[in-house]
């Protein structure tokens, strides 16, 4: 695996002028006093709340995710290039999946393969000719970009369901100018806080032709217990709208209304943080308790308008990941700005041979897992681990696919041994509402803490950094 | 709002009120153990503490004996006692954090930061005399906190009226029942026969309505049961008398109603309640039975809840 690079030393050790001040202040800086103030963050955390939760981990229901006191910097000329490219990105989801449930040309055009469709559990038959407001599917994405060199930016993934993470990217940005508001002095960060009402605009601008002027936004939550269910709330608080859960929702004459004290109250615009298996018991999973019996007749009726929409998870399928630029080239006539890992479709008999040769060097997913889990490192995994994977592979090819170990780039991080680079990775999250894409200048970044480790996710280890795009 | 907004604050104001009540019963307890037998006859005071929490019943599922290191950790720490102070922090908890936009950060700072220290310095429960007192006073500052917070913090609207409502439904069945456990210490000026033994039980019921020191600023006098009889029933100006909590519960229903333009049975039944209340003196209590009256207003009281329930709530 090659060197990786470091956002604040370059290839050949220089200061990355993005990091000029950071370092200067890092020097000036005793390393207790950041210490002291690392504590201080995770004290704030914990007071205010930020957990979440880690399935099956009875010892510690609610978690912090460990945050990292040293922020990640990018210049405003890089971010220009991914906000571009993030753009493009996104507009090309949203057309695809229009294509998927109505005319379909870019199955006729044999780009995308048939089967990968129909045959593909999150596909949603349900949305077939459904046509939604503006032609907006994927109204929040959080796209997880890993980044190689100084010039490329690499998409990971697109998530198009029910991404979360935002919340981190608002509060770490609260707690940095709270404990190092001298470092904020000397910079010209650009500035994250009007996400909540750039969301609740775009949320409000695909509210059905039924709704009032004044369309009711509401946010529905699994409950709880949900491991992002602290995001939800915030969320919802920033926004000002009423977070709901199944229970409180009820559907009349193919209109959705929640209950208040006041009585029946008719909801608009649904943002979900449900998945599409469990938000109507009489469409999907009938055992879901977290769902709306007849959610999806209004839906039909064109009386709410649920963002993310339902079915729009073959975008972000792991396996139509590879052919995502084909399909931004198919709608946009563009080239893609963002650039794919390279990627091998295991059900490709050709590609699976390469993939079972080279095994030890790759890193092998699961066309529909996520945070992580069942995937192979190949280059971290044991003899006896890669031998277990090859009999899963080759017993479902088209479950899998492979990528090469990507050098993701590092950033100096707090360790217990002083300042060392981590991994990191960087999800954004784009918007879109009727008229316009926006994307607030950062996102989030999350670090991998373990030394030499390339899992960021928060269930697996990984911390969570504050990013700032310098506005010059 | 929604209703479940509204139920969930309702709860969490009826939670924290709970577990201070069953603090300050067990520091009565305490005290009026800790004196001469001779002092304090032969009941059992635990057996009473248990009485007065509503879990006598439940207790026996899991205790032989009702003594004071049964009761403490049944009253205090136990997980199968849904109305311990443990499962009452845990549970007001969890209603905030399903409300936490309907709450001020000073709220929800002070029970998060409850339910931190719970599970941090309180999860094997206590080991001494010392860090019980200790335990019941960081239960009773809690309270105290978050009463506080909610009054000093949060916009006077249906949210804000809704947690009184749990509030002093609550105090009002906490008062209550220790008058329904305690009565027959309370009788009425011709039957009464003083002892050392009477007194110690009277000013254990005041301490556990946190109203020694009110008596004596209300009546000026030496304890006498028909008048603390008085103080916890019909006068107006303590704020855990009944005739107090049912003052507010009238006028916060009013708000609601007011909020809305709609009023409905629960104004109806609480007004009720208020004005036999109002209308009744001591005398004719003792004379129709204090425990009668009690048992009544128990039931009465729980009515409302159910009302409100069913016109709010669901």
């Amino acid at each position: 695996m090659a060197v990786a690079f470091d956002e604040m030393n370059g290839p050949g050790g220089e200061l990355r002028p993005a990091y000029r001040e950071l370092s200067r202040w890092l020097k000036e800086t005793p390393p207790d006093a950041l210490e002291y103030r690392r504590q201080e963050a995770e004290l704030l955390f914990r007071r205010i709340g930020i957990t979440f939760a880690v399935y099956g981990d009875a010892e510690a229901q609610e978690r912090l995710i460990p945050f990292d006191v040293i922020p990640r910097i990018m210049s405003a000329k890089e971010w220009t290039v991914l906000e571009k490219g993030l753009k493009q990105r996104v507009r090309a989801l949203n057309m695809f999946l229009r294509d998927i449930y109505h005319g379909r040309d870019i199955l006729r055009a044999n780009i995308v393969p048939d089967d990968l469709i129909f045959q593909n559990p999150v596909f949603r038959p349900e949305m077939n000719g459904q046509s939604v407001p503006h032609d907006v599917y994927v109204h929040i994405a959080g796209i997880d970009i890993v980044r190689v060199d100084a010039d490329n930016f690499i998409v990971l993934e697109d998530n198009a369901r029910t991404p979360s993470g935002v919340s981190y990217m608002l509060e770490n940005r609260e707690i940095m100018m709270r404990l190092f508001p001298d470092l904020f002095a000397r910079h010209r960060v650009a500035p994250v806080e009007r996400y909540p009402d750039e969301l609740l605009s775009a949320l409000r601008s695909v509210a059905p032709l039924s709704a009032s002027a004044e369309p009711t936004v509401a946010l529905m939550t699994p409950g709880v217990y949900n491991s992002a269910y602290y995001e939800h709330s915030f969320l919802a608080d920033k926004l000002g709208i009423e977070l709901v859960e199944g229970r409180d929702l009820i559907v009349k004459n193919d209109e959705v209304f929640m209950r208040t004290t006041e009585g029946l109250k008719r909801v608009d615009v649904i943002y979900r943080r449900v998945d599409d298996d469990f938000l109507d018991p009489l469409t999907f999973r009938p055992d879901s308790a977290l769902g709306v019996p007849g959610l999806m007749s209004a839906y039909a009726a064109g009386n709410v308008t649920l963002a993310n929409a339902v079915g729009t998870g073959i975008a972000d399928d792991k396996a139509i990941y590879s052919y995502m630029p084909e399909i931004v080239k198919f709608y946009l006539g563009e080239e893609p700005i963002l650039k794919n890992v390279p990627t091998w479709r295991c059900r490709e008999p050709k590609d699976l041979a390469y993939v079972l040769d080279n095994l030890s060097d790759l890193v092998v997913k699961e066309v529909h897992g996520s945070g992580g889990y069942g995937m192979l490192i190949g280059p971290a995994a044991t003899k006896a681990t890669i031998e277990a994977f090859r009999d899963k592979l080759k017993r479902e090819p088209e479950g899998f696919i492979a990528q090469p170990t990507l050098a993701l780039s590092t950033c100096p991080t707090c360790t217990a041994s002083g300042l060392a680079p981590r991994h990191v990775d960087l999800r954004p999250f784009v918007l879109t509402g009727s008229k316009h894409v926006t994307i607030v200048p950062g996102g989030l970044t999350r670090v991998a803490l373990k030394e030499g480790s390339l899992v960021v996710n928060s269930s697996q280890g990984g911390g969570t950094k504050d990013t700032w795009i310098l506005d010059e | 709002m929604l209703s479940r907004t509204a139920e969930n604050l309702y709860w969490l104001a009826r939670y924290v009120e709970r577990a201070e009540y069953i603090a300050r019963t067990i520091d009565a307890t305490l005290r009026v153990t800790a004196l001469p037998a001779t002092y304090i006859g032969k009941t059992n005071e635990w057996e009473s503490a248990l009485l007065t929490a509503g879990v006598s019943a439940s207790f026996y599922d899991v205790y032989q004996e009702a003594n004071e290191q049964n009761v403490v950790e049944y009253l205090a720490f136990s997980p199968s006692n849904p109305s311990s102070i443990k499962n009452c922090i845990e549970a007001a908890r969890l209603n905030s954090r399903s409300v936490r936009t309907a709450l001020t950060s000073e709220m929800w700072d002070t029970i998060n930061s409850a339910w931190i220290e719970l599970g941090e310095l309180w999860g094997k429960g206590t080991s001494s005399r010392e860090e019980l007192a200790r335990f019941l006073r960081f239960v009773q500052e809690t309270s105290l906190r978050f009463d506080g917070s909610a009054y000093r913090t949060m916009l006077r609207n249906d949210a804000y009226w809704f947690s009184r409502l749990g509030l002093h439904l609550e105090r009002a069945d906490n008062t209550a029942r220790i008058l329904d456990v305690k009565y027959h210490v309370l009788l009425p000026e011709e039957e009464h026969v003083g002892g050392p033994l009477d007194y110690y039980q009277w000013t254990s019921i005041l301490r556990s309505v946190s109203a020694l020191t009110a008596y004596h600023w209300v009546y000026r006098e030496t304890l006498k049961p028909w008048l603390i009889a008085d103080l916890l029933i019909l006068n107006d100006t303590l704020p855990r008398s009944l005739a107090s909590c049912y003052s507010n519960l009238v006028r916060n229903l009013d708000q609601i109603g007011v909020a809305y333009g709609r009023q409905g049975a629960s104004q109806r039944h609480a007004r009720g309640v208020r004005n036999r209340l109002e209308h009744s003196h001591m005398d004719d209590i003792f004379q129709h039975g204090v425990h009668e009256f009690i048992q009544e207003f128990i039931a009465d009281n729980a009515r409302l809840g159910e009302i409100i329930t069913r016109q709010y709530l669901i």
